[in-house]
């Protein structure tokens, strides 16, 4: 006998990431998932957006590593709330591990949440988290590319930012080839090239992300 | 990627539905996974002769059907197979603002039961 069964095999994830989705809309949270690999400058990317923008928006930050809490400790030496995951292993967030960190949080008091994803290209673009946005960050010391490698996670993104510009000058790195190759996966998603650690082209960044921060608290 | 994981989210819907037909063992298992799901097919059949054994599943056959990057141009309305390296524009006009109408599916389609 054939049973149709027709179920989503990720759908316990989906139910959970739905229940963030909602509770961050009631409480009017803008909530970003970064995505990039190991080395891009996740990190560095959240503290010059926290830098930048702290004096004009509350913000907290979810830090998501296999092991150990140096992320965290990091972002709070900023002036910022952290909460550090560790996946024990696990390749990627989840729902339901967002979930627990939102325990230790109050989201009344918070208009941004940054979450950091495990550093992968390949299976945080899997697991919906109940982001308002994901931001895939490609660093110029990876090549230009990762969007032909790793289609997926910039089929996915609704920004981009090519960090490390500065050592543009040091590498082969081909700025027209990488633009290529993230539009034919992406034609809408804008990309921001930076320099998270010296700032170039920060602000451009930085005020994209206000406009979409205050349209989600009004 | 994350097979393991996917593999015990298909055995709990396999025997919760095993379970609910009143099953006396499941002769195979009908998987569908879009290609832009990034999941290999091999690797769900390992985990899941491994997963299987003492279960209602033990022994059962798995079938996965890959299903197709399907794309409709957001322009003249050609909808087109998504090429390699998932080149998302029309092929017809040249437009590369598309929707994705097929690829994303990771689901339990059907299970054959003998009752």
């Amino acid at each position: 006998m054939e049973v149709k069964v027709v179920q989503n095999i990720l759908k316990v994830n989906e139910k959970l990431a739905d229940e963030n989705r909602k509770l961050f809309a009631a409480k009017d949270v803008f909530v970003i998932d970064v995505m990039a690999s190991p080395g891009a400058g996740k990190t560095s990317t959240i503290l010059a957006t926290v830098d930048s923008l702290k004096d004009d928006v509350n913000i907290a930050v979810i830090e998501g590593d296999i092991a150990s809490k140096v992320d965290a400790e990091k972002i709070q030496e900023h002036g910022v709330e952290a909460v550090q995951i560790n996946t024990g292993g696990a390749c990627h967030l989840d729902g339901n591990m967002i979930q627990n960190a939102l325990q230790v949080l109050d989201l009344d008091a918070i208009d941004l949440l940054i979450v950091e994803n495990v550093g992968n290209l390949v299976c945080p673009a899997e697991f919906d988290l109940g982001q308002s946005m994901k931001l895939v960050i490609s660093s110029v010391p990876e090549g230009d590319d990762k969007p032909l490698k790793y289609p997926v996670i910039f089929t996915q993104a609704d920004a981009l930012i090519l960090n490390k510009v500065d050592m543009l000058e040091a590498t082969d790195f081909s700025e027209t080839a990488f633009e290529e190759g993230v539009r034919r996966l992406n034609p809408r998603a804008p990309i921001f090239k930076i320099s998270a650690t010296k700032g170039d082209g920060v602000e451009a960044w930085t005020e994209w992300l206000r406009e979409r921060v205050d349209a989600a608290s009004k | 990627m994350h097979e393991m994981s996917v593999t015990q989210n298909v055995m709990e819907i396999v025997l919760q539905q095993a379970k609910e037909a009143g099953a006396t063992r499941v002769k195979s298992v009908k998987l569908r996974f879009g290609t832009l799901t990034s999941i290999v097919p091999d690797c769900v059949a390992f985990y899941f002769e491994q997963m299987t054994p003492g279960t209602l599943a033990e022994g059962a056959k798995l079938d996965v059907e890959m299903v197709p990057l399907r794309l409709k141009c957001g322009q003249c309305g050609e909808e087109f197979e998504g090429q390699d390296e998932l080149d998302v524009t029309c092929p017809k006009c040249g437009n590369p603002f598309t929707e994705t109408l097929s690829g994303r599916e990771m689901e339990v389609a059907s299970i054959d039961v003998d009752t």
